[in-house]
């Protein structure tokens, strides 16, 4: 279908694009990729008035070394982050997931930014933004903030955005060398995920050191599998350590009910997931 | 022309049709244009079933760009038009009326209930939004069984009923065999099953336009249909057209698979808008309209009994179905079960046979035709059930097979149904399926996972299938009461410079015709395949046909040409003998020539066809044309064959299903174009696939299709499925002279029982002995912990994926 | 909004409507009508274009983010009449049917192409998750990106769509 009609202001700059979106009031909406928005209003499941483009914000695109941070542009490809040495080396965790996002023509498209500020719960990028430990820089009228990943998701579709403010770069401490793997499990390649986890661990002579585990789709946000984080910590990685610590991976969880998967085998997917992954990841 | 050039018949020839098709120089309908075009765009009921209170159209009128904006009180005031049915199955078969836009009451979720026209698509769907409607909610009725008890709501007051009617065959009354309770009462082993055909959504490509020009000599109407000749008469009926005052053209069809067998309302109300306004008219659905409104396919409660001796024969079938008509009649829904009648005996001789089926109003999209209408149902209950009787008796399923099918010398054979199968060879396709497959390696490994316990169990799932294609004979439509005949036609004619034009009746949406009816006339009058030009499409130049559904358009379309072709060389033969001066019975015609026997002398087609042009040396009381047609009615259906096996691993942990491999060698008689058949197969094995793993539509329970795009409803893309083993083998038809039978449908008839019966087999030892399709992971997961066959259901959260909502405050996108 | 846009070689500047879609712009206002519209949801990449050189779902982009952009449809493929070998390769391996979806899949394939010259069955498969066909069940369609792999130069991307003469064709209203 086509979106109804709107308005739409084409800012360069950061500051413009703030500027237009507290301008253009409270039904604005700002286009990133605009892989999740245009679908939604070709739907007409929303009628913004104006669509502030971030397309042509120079700034916000790029991924750079800030000494022990890796800081993306918000407007930064799917595709452009697939490809980034920088990404690989030091948060292989988000290239893995990036790998599965959607299809080709989506990736070239869509934005890591867009796909953090639209906060789908069946996402796959929240989950390892959220497992990296990521801060997410935040621009509005009264200037920049910082907001941790763990703060930021705060319902579904919901974040700690502010109407009038953007999110202009995704600031990820740098998990250099650290293995990573996301499992993805849906009914069809094009679909969302069911139910997703996200590890990167930090390994030593087959002994995980450190380990960050996230769950996607198993709550109305990405939810840390802390049990499983530290029941890793210091454990050779074998079958039947890995399925122990994956047993914690339900835990504190309140996963949606759909038609894909009801809570019993969301909860039984999660911990078999999570050991695939965490397998998939130390090389076990 | 030499002598020794080779048969087009059988060769791979690549596509005519691919020129245009990968250049983009397509004529789909919304492609076409026209001077002062103006758009429609359908306000559809967002209730499954509620009276409509009023509509207010008053501010849509004033909306920007909006020349007038339609209810049913504006284009049919008396209630006098009803869409057609030309299927009543029985003379006492409830017949709604089902309006062009709703008329007091909306019966599904989707109906029209007003039309905008305007002077661009974007106007008239933001004028939609302008429209008031107040709807009086009713109660809503989905659940088959619920429809038919005691005390339902009824989808249609005025027929006091939801059952729409009952059909039924009986071997016994029949006289074609036995008495089907007799053979139930005396047998050794019983089994009972219940299986379910979910609803299924066509999925066609390219969603559904049609374009109405009034302001030609004959009202022209475009239309993304498979039916453009049965379009044209139906049109005429429903609105009182004269039928030579109109004029019907599928253009390019992106795909059908019988979702595009229909009149719509929505092209009655084109033809109803485009003449009010005496302006052209365009209106071009989008997916989701597609998927609300369009046609469903499928949607029974399959009530199986079969019984069998002990050491393995079947001794008797009875077959019950509850079928999902939906909201009203389609074209032919009420017959499309009916179809499948024949086909529950499948290829085994059975002695005994009970059919009845129930077909049953809920307020739900219509359902009609898709991809083997009625003999997927068929093919899947009774190799479903063959399965689980083979469990039952403790042998091989194939072994199980074998010993109740019809042997190679057995043919032709008359089945318990009272049909007659020409030729056939299970006993070939079946151990060439084998070896291709390494049946016996497969089956070792299985055993080997289970003794293991592996946590990725190996199933076998076998699926032997015959149908019944080519509709069809008219006389047996008949005795359906199927309101059309079965004959198609084809006329040929030869032009001075010795080229060839042809029209079928077939009207191709993807199936390769051009090339195939080609390769056809140029073996027939030996003339160049690029010679020929085949017409198709529109009824002003391919006037008279009954179009492409049920695998009929080469056993009966291409037939209808080779009668054409002949009569072509009959009446060019006392012409040639003219020419050469000597007798009739002298001549021979052989790759295009004709030649006086034994000697060098000849002439050819093109020379016959250049002095017929002329004629100015024809023999007394000739015609000076070469020209012929035909109308071919078919002796019989065609009954190609095929056996199908599915390799499928499961993921016990998790449920997920990987097809490890699958095999099929299909008996399509003689294959015209080998290229062809096999992407046929491809294509419906695909389709097949994906009803047993893949689709299925869902409503929550105020009957809102909650499977309303394609992020919802799941086709597998490239990286779902795998790659197909296919072969063939040739047992020609003894029913027409090319020896060829329908493949169309057969790919998605065979797979679908193949893939659920692997899936089983591999988690049989945990206890499972059916999941309902489609089998999703959780749905297997669930089956092997806790015994159930059908878990999930419309989902209780709102939950990520897809669309969601963005009403929530605070959140850039 | 006033937009310039050059497709299969040729700039065309337009008056449009933000909220225009660049598959509808393509179709309805420059007559490219070999790209078509599938679906609502971004699913079946009937769409397809080359935007820049990279593929991307024409539904899912306005046509004023395409502004000043490069634009290669199924139509801007062949050169003086000889087609390309992705599109040779289609109508070789029978990788069509109906060919509804065929635009989309054969601009697909060259994008995936361009990423992996010599890409296996798998690679092949999952690069095409994007593009829905309910034709062909995809086996020819896999055979033919395989083909075309072996009678392409290696690196033939995004550079090679680049046209040296760009025609202006004045400003259309709206």
């Amino acid at each position: 279908m086509i979106p109804a009609p709107f308005d739409y202001v084409r800012p360069s700059t950061v500051d413009e694009a703030v500027q237009a979106l507290a301008a253009a009031g409270e039904d604005a909406k700002v286009l990133a990729g605009g892989q999740s928005l245009l679908p939604v209003l070709r739907m007409r499941l929303a009628a913004p008035t104006t669509l502030v483009d971030l397309g042509r914000v120079a700034e916000l695109r790029g991924v750079r070394e800030d000494g022990d941070t890796l800081v993306i542009g918000a407007m930064t490809t799917h595709y452009d982050v697939q490809r980034d040495a920088l990404v690989a080396e030091h948060a292989a965790l988000l290239k893995g997931a990036t790998d599965t996002v959607a299809d080709p023509q989506i990736r070239h498209r869509g934005t890591l930014g867009g796909a953090i500020a639209h906060a789908d719960p069946a996402g796959d990028l929240l989950a390892p933004v959220l497992a990296l430990d990521a801060s997410l820089v935040v621009a509005g009228p009264s200037g920049r903030r910082t907001v941790p990943a763990a703060d930021f998701f705060r319902d579904l579709f919901t974040t700690a955005l502010a109407p009038d403010e953007l999110l202009v770069e995704i600031r990820i401490p740098k998990h250099t060398g650290w293995r990573a793997h996301y499992e993805k499990f849906n009914r069809v390649t094009q679909a969302w995920s069911m139910v997703a986890v996200a590890v990167t661990v930090r390994t030593e002579a087959g002994v995980i050191e450190e380990a960050r585990v996230a769950l996607t789709n198993m709550g109305s946000t990405p939810v840390r599998a802390s049990g499983v984080e530290s029941a890793l910590v210091g454990v050779q990685a074998s079958a039947d350590s890995i399925a122990a610590a994956a047993s914690h991976a339900a835990e504190g969880t309140n996963p949606p009910v759909d038609g894909n998967a009801d809570v019993e085998y969301r909860r039984h997917l999660a911990k078999v997931l999570t050991g695939r992954a965490i397998a998939a990841a130390a090389g076990a | 022309m030499t002598a020794t050039i080779e048969p087009e018949v059988g060769k791979s020839r690549r596509r005519k049709e691919d020129e245009r098709l990968i250049t983009g120089r397509t004529r789909w309908t919304d492609n076409i244009t026209l001077p002062g075009l103006l758009h429609m765009a359908i306000l559809r009921s967002p209730f499954a079933h509620a009276k409509i209170v009023s509509i207010d159209t008053s501010a849509a009128k004033s909306a920007s760009g909006v020349i007038a904006v339609y209810t049913a009180q504006d284009l049919d005031p008396d209630g006098a038009i009803g869409m057609p049915c030309a299927w009543p199955i029985t003379p006492e078969m409830k017949a709604p009326r089902r309006p062009v836009l709703a008329a007091g009451t909306v019966n599904f979720a989707g109906e029209g209930v007003a039309v905008v026209v305007a002077r661009s698509s974007a106007e008239a769907h933001d004028a939609l939004e302008e429209i008031d409607v107040e709807y009086d909610e009713l109660p809503v009725i989905l659940d088959l069984e619920a429809a038919i008890a005691d005390g339902a709501p009824l989808v249609h007051e005025d027929l006091g009923t939801n059952t729409s009617a009952v059909w039924k065959f009986d071997s016994a009354e029949a006289g074609t065999g036995g008495n089907v309770e007799d053979a139930i009462s005396s047998s050794e082993v019983v089994l009972k099953r219940r299986f379910r055909q979910q609803r299924l959504v066509p999925a066609f490509m390219e969603p559904r336009a049609c374009v109405v020009d009034p302001t030609s000599t004959q009202i022209t109407m475009w239309s993304a249909t498979q039916v453009p000749h049965i379009l044209r008469v139906m049109s005429a009926l429903t609105l009182g057209i004269p039928e030579h005052k109109l004029r019907v053209i599928a253009p390019d069809v992106g795909g059908g698979f019988g979702g595009k067998i229909g009149v719509l309302p929505e092209e009655m109300m084109s033809l109803l808008v485009a003449q009010k306004l005496g302006k052209p008219v365009k209106w071009n659905e989008t997916r989701s309209e597609t998927m609300l409104a369009a046609h469903h396919g499928r949607d029974q409660i399959q009530d199986i009994t079969i019984s069998a001796t002990r050491d393995g024969r079947v001794t008797g079938l009875k077959v019950e179905l509850l079928a999902n008509l939906g909201a009203y009649n389609g074209l032919v829904g009420p017959g499309v079960p009916i179809l499948g009648a024949f086909m529950f005996n499948a290829i085994y001789k059975i002695p005994a046979y009970h059919f009845a089926c129930t077909n049953v109003y809920t307020t739900t999209t219509l359902t009609d035709a898709y991809r083997g209408a009625g003999r997927p149902e068929a093919t899947f209950a009774i190799e479903r059930i063959m399965d689980e009787l083979a469990v039952e008796l403790g042998v091989d399923p194939l072994e199980l097979r074998e010993k109740n099918w019809i042997k190679h010398e057995e043919f032709p054979f008359t089945t318990v149904c009272g049909l007659t199968y020409d030729s056939g060879n299970y006993e070939a396709a079946t151990e060439k399926a084998k070896q291709l497959f390494d049946y016996d390696g497969l089956r070792a490994e299985q055993e080997k996972r289970r003794a293991s316990k592996d946590k990725v169990q190996l199933g076998i799932g076998i699926s032997t299938f015959t149908e019944m294609c080519g509709l069809a004979p008219s006389r047996v439509l008949g005795s359906l009461d199927m309101g059309a005949g079965g004959w198609e036609y084809a006329s040929i004619r030869m032009l001075p410079t010795g080229k060839v034009e042809v029209t079928t009746g077939a009207s191709a949406h993807g199936q390769g015709h051009e090339t195939a009816w080609s390769q056809i006339v140029a073996d027939q009058l030996g003339v160049a395949f690029e010679d020929v030009e085949i017409l198709h499409g529109d009824t002003q130049s391919s006037h008279k046909g009954l179009d492409t559904y049920g695998s009929r358009s080469l056993v009966v379309g291409g037939i209808a040409i080779v009668k054409a072709a002949e009569k072509v060389v009959a009446k060019a033969k006392p012409i040639a003998a003219h020419l050469l001066e000597c007798a009739e019975d002298d001549l021979e015609f052989a790759g295009g020539k004709f030649t006086v026997k034994g000697t060098g002398t000849s002439t050819t087609m093109g020379d016959v066809a250049l002095a017929t042009f002329f004629a100015h040396n024809l023999p007394d009381g000739v015609e000076p044309s070469l020209d012929s047609d035909a109308t071919f009615d078919p002796e019989n259906f065609s009954f190609p064959h095929g056996t199908h096996l599915c390799a499928a691993e499961v993921d016990t942990e998790t449920g997920r299903i990987k097809l490890r491999s699958y095999v099929c060698v299909d008996d399509v008689g003689v294959a015209v174009n080998p290229l062809i058949v096999e992407g046929q197969v491809h294509g419906g094995l695909a389709q097949g696939i994906a009803q047993a793993l893949f689709e299925g539509t869902e409503h929550d329970e105020s009957g809102t299709l909650t499977t309303g795009t394609f992020a919802d409803y799941l086709l597998p893309s490239a990286a779902d499925l795998p790659s197909f083993t296919t072969d063939r083998t040739e047992t020609p038809s003894t029913t027409n002279p090319l020896g060829a039978k329908g493949v169309g449908e057969a790919g998605t008839i065979a797979s679908t029982p193949a893939v659920v019966n692997a899936v089983i087999d591999a988690v049989r030892p945990f206890g499972v002995n059916d999941i309902e399709m489609p089998l999703t992971p959780m749905r297997v997961w669930h089956a092997i912990q806790h015994g159930t066959t059908d878990a999930g259901g419309p989902g209780r959260d709102e939950a990520g994926g897809g669309l969601g909502s963005i009403d929530a405050t605070g959140g850039a996108q | 909004m006033r937009i310039t846009v050059t497709v299969d070689g040729t700039k065309y500047t337009d008056e449009v409507e933000p909220r225009t879609l660049l598959v509808h712009h393509l179709r309805e206002k420059l007559g490219k009508v070999g790209t078509v519209v599938g679906c609502d949801t971004s699913n079946c990449g009937a769409c397809t274009v080359h935007l820049d050189g990279h593929s991307v779902k024409s539904c899912s982009v306005l046509a004023v983010q395409a502004d000043g952009c490069e634009v290669t449809t199924v139509e801007g493929l062949a050169r003086d009449g000889k087609l390309h070998p992705v599109q040779q390769a289609f109508h070789d391996n029978h990788a069509l049917q109906c060919g509804f979806c065929t635009p989309g899949m054969i601009m697909q394939s060259i994008d995936l192409l361009a990423d992996n010259p010599d890409p296996d069955e798998q690679a092949v498969r999952e690069g095409l998750e994007g593009n829905l066909c309910r034709c062909t069940g995809y086996q020819n369609i896999v055979r033919a990106v395989r083909d075309a792999a072996k009678h392409m130069s290696p690196g033939a991307g995004p550079e090679a769509e680049r046209i040296a003469e760009n025609k202006h064709v004045g400003v259309g209203g709206d």
